[in-house]
């Protein structure tokens, strides 16, 4: 299985926090996602479709999607509302628009971005198209990036 | 100095009004897609640049700039595309439909206060 097109979306990811919110985000060690294993509190997704169909979905702990995007925006903003889906849902879209520079070869389309809120929510990929889970760690806490895409490679 | 910023994300509009307050530019109108920004665009004339996304509802960046080129009473506005779309063949596009110059999202207020020549 080639998995390498969950490279750009991890250095897009530690670009965005960079330059957006001032903050140094560290991969860890990517694995394969067993369906039905819980996330976080607050998930932005971005559907993929083009050369390849998929999605791409970061997942914050509530508490950390409280500190990015007021960290972004450089407000505080203490309650789970529409300025934090709407901020969850932009820093996925630039991440995953981001990453589409380096992934040119799959002619890949971003859909707009949906964001679910919800303790220990799941999301769920397509039977057959592997998800791979990368966790990362930062000053402000831990969070998840997933990325699925069926490939024909 | 009168700039439009058009973007679906109202944390990415407010993101872009705190720094172009930062570059001394206070006079700053917001739509949430490219048939407000056009509607606006058209009535608070004259305006020196409009910021487009591109992925949005009802309206994308890429439509509004076309119908921004396509209207000759707006032919002297800069239009700066903003948005994360960031591959070469996306900017070339964009720029041959009359696009002025491009940032891609993310981006640093150096790069901003470049782009909009300001």
């Amino acid at each position: 299985m080639d998995v390498a097109y969950v490279n750009p979306f991890i250095s897009s990811t530690i670009e965005t926090f960079k330059t957006m919110m001032k903050i140094d985000v560290q991969p860890g060690k990517p694995s394969l996602k067993v369906n039905g294993e819980p996330t976080h509190d607050v998930s932005g997704i971005i559907g993929l479709s083009g050369g390849a169909q998929g999605a791409i979905s970061l997942s914050f702990p509530k508490i950390v999607a409280l500190k990015s995007v007021s960290a972004m925006i450089g407000m505080e903003i203490k309650i789970i509302g529409p300025e934090i889906t709407d901020g969850i849902g932009e820093i996925v879209n630039i991440i995953a628009g981001h990453a589409k520079q380096n992934l040119t070869g799959y002619n890949l389309t971003i859909s707009l971005p949906n964001v679910v809120v919800g303790k220990n929510h799941s999301v769920i990929t397509p039977t057959g198209t592997p998800c791979i889970v990368v966790p990362f760690t930062s000053m402000i806490g831990i969070f998840a990036m997933e990325v699925s895409l069926k490939t024909e490679k | 100095m009168k700039i439009l910023v058009v973007d679906d994300s109202n944390t990415m509009r407010r993101i872009i009004k705190t720094l172009l307050a930062g570059l001394n530019v206070n006079d700053v109108l917001e739509a949430e897609n490219g048939e407000v920004g056009l509607a606006t665009l058209r009535n608070n004339m004259p305006i020196d640049i409009v910021m487009l996304d591109w992925n949005m509802p009802v309206m994308d960046g890429f439509t509004c700039l076309k119908a921004i080129r396509a209207d000759a009473t707006l032919k002297n506005v800069m239009v700066v595309m903003c948005t994360s779309e960031s591959e070469k063949g996306k900017v070339v596009e964009a720029l041959k439909e009359g696009a002025n110059n491009y940032i891609v999202k993310p981006f640093t207020p150096e790069i901003v206060k470049e782009k909009l020549k300001l």
